[in-house]
């Protein structure tokens, strides 16, 4: 054992959170390693070719508004690209890009190799190194220490990591790559809860052997957007997906062999996803179910491989194929990888405070799947934040959070620290309680002034940003300010535009609320600025959504007074003899921050609530008489 | 929106502060922010200032009138400003004559006004909260939050309330199935899941509002049940009113309380008829002594309506209608009535027959007050006026609590939000915030908060998933 280096912050894994965390680190100024266990499979994508969707394309969003990189890499790798959800609201529209696997890989693994002061090592780490509480580095399988001020966790799926295909189980990390078997016992033994969950993956399959006459195709939106608000990507060639559906003979077959499959025969100890569940669930739990959709999407351009989006399974792989094989499009298909199931340890996150750092073990961050979550955004989201607050720390400011109002981001994080998860904790739009202030068209409006706090958005983002903010304060000041006089004029633009006639007292702002106008319609009639569609949008969304938007700043403003009541950390809940013993227990262990986040906790009352408050009044007055 | 939060947010709250049916002056008290704001919007001071005009502390005259215009009651009203009340915050109390009656009325007018109930212990919790309250009551404080919310839901577990919840609790269903569907919709955009039309949304929500309406309508059961039912005799003198009361009284020798008011020479009667408990108002001339016969019935019968849910005229049946008798009669049209011919025993001048226009077919009784015929159909009508026709004694769900019956009127104004919005073709997004504000509401009462509960039937309902 010999000390190799000494960094500011260490990384240990290099996936989605890893990428984030290390880069937000180093682009903060801090010496920084990031350890992979593959220089060849950094920032992989194991499991679906595609990045976003409801509430993940909202975190994309966030991630990149604040100076994360996901959004720009996505754009970059994006083969096709849709907006979901358009005619269901502002709040809920999500993008959903398909990602050249490969590309995206190539694009991260190029970003944090030039990267100024983030050295990226392949390296298996195999210790925690604490010392009095405090983390102090990482020991590597070589025997090389790399001292460190901060570790973030984002080991991802790989700790004591098990592949399941139906009989057959072996210690693996995803895609043959090795497991990390040590490090666990390194966490466990400096006193970290380890849970042990479960995810798995559909199998690939050979693109020439697929016949697209018997499915459908599923073509990208012929308008161009980005996740990012600074890409400037202004074409794309797109490749489609294609929908085709599972039929009785496929359940047939599964049903047959459900006793080989790892999910029913014992084999898998981790608990799974609801949202993802293998074929084999989807069959037994929705036996009504005449057929299951699913999605064939490439992985890249440069490769055969499609995933099979739906098929997750732990059966055999001969099994698999032979139920594939019943399926309309894939009657001849060639399988190229089996589907299988994986589990895993990561840690309980409520042993964590929201800014992702270990409550017992000072300078110890954990982000991603290792904190219970699943999905590529979701990890990226807590990448970026553990990054952030790990240089926060050692620069000895106040750590950076983010409110359940703020963004996903901030519901995302409070959710684990606050509630736990006993699954992996999947980001979805009804989660968010201010969805309708959540939404993706202004998560820079949001976040970026945030970003520019902290030092992570450049003055390129800062100057694009704060040039949008103008012309939109500016459009909203003067449409609320014309008033449209009732004249012959007016009446005929009015009619133009197409929507009913105006009532004495209207601004062109009030016109604008309605349904069946629109900012383009308006604009041509009343000789208002051309804008940028960007901004056009914001205008309509802001004169459309007003009343709801206010409704819901009102429930924030309210929810926040409970936010700003704190608790202290050294409160003794065990003591307080009115308090219920659950909520006691609770409390104890989540140690919550503030009256509102104790408001969260399962088990917690109102009437706990109110005691709480009680005790913590008898405190500030003891502590003052004190004084 | 969840709605654990709301219960401790600095809202405007209201509670009656002095126990109920003791002592002549009960007091309203209302804190909070708009305290001023939701006093001065019930009270009417005499001399037609505002509240606010007074100097701080200052006992004021003047009235209490609900929606309609009509006076409640004659109060006395005193508005304190924070930090120098009770709660340490902005105060307005209302004392007023303390029949539970026009207390309860009060108090709904002030939830109206934008207060909600005070959960128990509330304003002690806010006046220590605020520095008011000296340390050493802290554990006495928390003693009552913790002893109230224990009785709290040992109140729940019974069996009227428990029906409540349940009955509650189904409706509550009937939304998130329809919220449930929704957020599957917009969180799995791409998987085929069948997704429910404006028009079924429409027709659902519809229904659930109609279950909230009818247990809204059935408030008004469980507040006779809960505080009586106000009834008023009237009729021109000699008819037999007070041979009437003394009938029913004697029907039922349960007789709550008998007592005179001091301020409004008032007499309550409180007896029970057919388990129905029933507050008799009238003035002090209704029971006709020998010394004092009344002269004139109208002005009487004008002034004891006013306060009645329920109006009795009652008309000797063995002489002609007289002129005061149509008068009277002229008096309880548009209201709750039933008409009883007394003194069937004496033969009859058969005057149902000169019952004309809208009364042809009002309810008439004909009974004899002086040898009790008559009398058990009077009950049975008696019940299915306040039960409803097809409903028996007992098996009812009655809201009995102004705090439920708040929190139902919330999510039913939430519901319609949501049917206007749906009605305008407003996106889901936008509807979807008044819904789970709806659930929320019904939530309070059963206990149920709804995030997590969407979620997990998101998935137990859906197939969903890569």
């Amino acid at each position: 054992m010999y000390i190799t280096d000494n960094y500011d912050v260490i990384v240990v894994g290099a996936g989605h959170a890893g990428v984030e965390a290390a880069l937000a680190a180093a682009r903060l100024g801090g010496k920084t390693l990031l350890a992979t266990l593959s220089m060849d499979n950094i920032a992989l994508m194991p499991c679906n070719p595609s990045v976003g969707g409801p509430a993940k394309g909202h975190l994309v969003r966030e991630i990149d508004a604040l100076g994360g990189e996901m959004g720009i890499a996505a754009d970059k790798a994006c083969i096709q690209m849709r907006l979901l959800n358009t005619g269901k609201g502002y709040a809920v529209q999500a993008l959903r890009a398909q990602e050249d696997k490969p590309f995206y890989h190539t694009i991260m693994k190029q970003t944090v190799e030039n990267q100024d002061r983030l050295d990226v090592k392949q390296l298996m780490i195999d210790k925690l190194l604490v010392s009095n509480g405090e983390v102090v580095g990482v020991e590597a399988e070589t025997g090389e220490v790399f001292e460190a001020k901060c570790v973030i966790l984002a080991t991802g799926t790989y700790l004591r990591a098990r592949i399941v295909y139906g009989q057959v189980n072996y210690e693996s990390g995803p895609n043959g790559l090795r497991s990390a078997n040590k490090l666990s016992q390194s966490l466990l033994e400096n006193g970290l809860e380890l849970m042990r969950f479960k995810t798995g993956t559909p199998a690939r399959i050979d693109a020439r052997s697929l016949d697209y006459s018997k499915m459908e195709i599923q073509s990208g939106d012929s308008k161009l957007r980005n996740f990012s608000f600074i890409s400037s990507i202004t074409e794309r060639s797109q490749v489609p997906c294609w929908l085709t559906y599972t039929n009785e003979k496929t359940h047939k077959i599964i049903r047959d062999n459900l006793h080989l499959s790892g999910m029913f025969n014992g084999m898998i100890e981790g608990v799974g996803p609801r949202y993802c569940p293998s074929i084999e669930s989807k069959i037994v739990r929705f036996a009504n179910k005449e057929r299951h959709q699913l999605f064939i999407e490439p992985e890249g351009l440069r490769t055969n491989e499609m995933y099979v989006q739906g098929m997750s399974s732990s059966l055999p792989a001969d099994v698999q194929l032979k139920f594939m094989q019943t399926i309309p499009g894939l009657e001849n298909c060639r399988m190229m990888r089996a589907g299988y199931a994986i589990d895993y340890d990561c840690l309980d996150p409520l042993q964590l405070k929201a800014s992702l750092e270990h409550k017992g073990i000072s300078g110890l961050f954990s982000a991603g799947q290792s904190n219970g979550t699943s999905g590529y955004e979701e990890a990226a989201a807590q990448g970026l934040i553990a990054g952030i607050n790990a240089m926060r720390k050692i620069n000895g400011q106040e750590p950076f959070i983010l409110g359940r109002s703020d963004a996903y981001i901030g519901v995302l994080i409070d959710d684990l620290v606050t509630k736990g998860t006993n699954e992996p904790y999947r980001m979805m739009t009804s989660r968010a309680e201010y969805r309708l202030l959540l939404r993706q068209d202004n998560a820079d409006l949001r976040l970026t002034e945030k970003g520019r706090s902290i030092g992570l958005v450049n003055d390129e983002r800062y100057e694009k940003f704060t040039a949008k903010r103008t012309l939109l304060e500016r459009i909203i000041h003067q449409l609320s300010t014309s008033n449209v006089a009732p004249n012959a004029e007016t009446e005929q633009k009015i009619k133009n535009i197409g929507t009913a006639p105006v009532r004495p007292g209207m601004t062109l702002l009030d016109i604008l609320r309605r349904g069946d106008v629109t900012y383009k319609k308006l604009a041509a009639e009343f000789a208002l600025p051309e804008l940028p569609e960007v901004v056009a949008e914001q205008a309509e969304i802001f004169a459309k959504y007003e009343g709801y938007i206010n409704k819901q700043k009102q429930e924030v403003e309210r929810a926040l007074k409970l936010e700003n009541k704190l608790i202290p950390q050294d409160i003794d809940y065990h003591a307080i003899k009115e308090l219920s013993s659950e909520a006691a227990e609770k409390l104890a262990k989540i140690k919550p921050v503030s009256i509102g986040q104790a408001s969260r906790i399962s088990g917690v009352s109102p009437a706990d609530i109110n005691v709480l408050m009680i005790v913590l009044e008898v405190k500030r007055r003891r502590e003052q008489d004190n004084e | 929106m969840e709605n654990t939060a709301k219960q401790y947010q600095e809202e405007t709250i209201s509670a009656v502060c002095t126990a109920l049916g003791e002592g002549a002056i009960g007091i309203i008290r209302i804190s909070g922010e708009n305290a001023l704001a939701a006093g001065e919007a019930i009270f009417k001071a005499a001399s037609g200032r505002k509240l606010a005009d007074y100097p701080v502390n200052t006992l004021v005259y003047g009235h209490v009138y609900d929606a309609d215009g009509s006076m409640v009651d004659e109060v006395m009203a005193v508005y304190m400003r924070g930090p120098h009340s009770y709660t340490a915050e902005d105060v307005v109390e209302i004392q007023c004559h303390g029949g539970v009656r026009s207390l309860q009325k009060i108090l709904s007018l002030s939830y109206a006004a934008g207060a909600r109930p005070a959960e128990p212990g509330e304003f002690t919790k806010r006046a220590f909260l605020n520095g008011r309250i000296d340390l050493v009551q802290a554990e006495a404080v928390m003693d009552i939050i913790k002893s109230r919310s224990d009785a709290a839901l040992k109140v729940a577990v019974r069996q009227q309330e428990g029906q409540l919840s349940s009955e509650v609790r189904g409706l509550r269903k009937e939304l998130l199935d329809v919220i449930v569907n929704l957020e599957a919709v917009i969180d799995y955009p791409e998987d085929d899941i069948e997704e429910m039309t404006f028009a079924s949304v429409l027709d659902s929500v519809n229904k659930t509002a109609e279950g909230v309406n009818k247990l809204l309508a059935n408030a008004h059961t469980g507040k006779i049940l809960r505080e009586g039912l106000r009834v008023a005799i009237i009729g021109k003198p000699n008819v037999g009113k007070s041979s009437f009361l003394n009938c029913l009284l004697k029907e039922d020798r349960a007789i709550v309380s008998e007592y005179a008011g001091t301020t409004r020479d008032v007499i309550e009667e409180q007896f029970l008829l057919g388990g129905i408990p029933i507050v008799l108002a009238d003035t002090a001339g209704i029971r006709e002594t020998e010394d004092y016969v009344e002269r004139i019935g109208v002005e009487k019968s004008r002034r004891i309506l006013n306060e009645a849910e329920l109006a009795i005229v009652v008309l000797d049946g063995s002489a002609l209608l007289s002129e005061e008798d149509f008068e009277i009669l002229e008096l309880v049209k548009g209201r709750s009535y039933v008409i009883i011919i007394n003194k069937s025993d004496l033969g009859s001048a058969n005057i149902k027959n000169s019952l004309n226009g809208e009364f042809k077919n009002a309810p008439v009784i004909e009974l004899s007050a002086k040898t009790g015929a008559g009398l058990d159909v009077f009950t049975g009508w008696l019940q299915k006026f306040v039960y409803g026709s097809d409903k028996h004694l007992g098996d009812g769900i009655y809201v009995q609590n102004a705090r439920h019956e708040n929190l139902l009127k919330n999510s039913l104004a939430s519901m319609q939000d949501a049917l206007s919005a749906a009605e305008a073709q407003m996106p889901y997004d936008c509807i979807m915030i008044d819904l789970r504000n709806a659930a929320g509401f019904l939530g309070e009462i059963t206990g149920d908060t709804v995030r997590d509960e969407i979620i997990n039937e998101i998935f137990s309902k859906f197939c969903i998933g890569k």
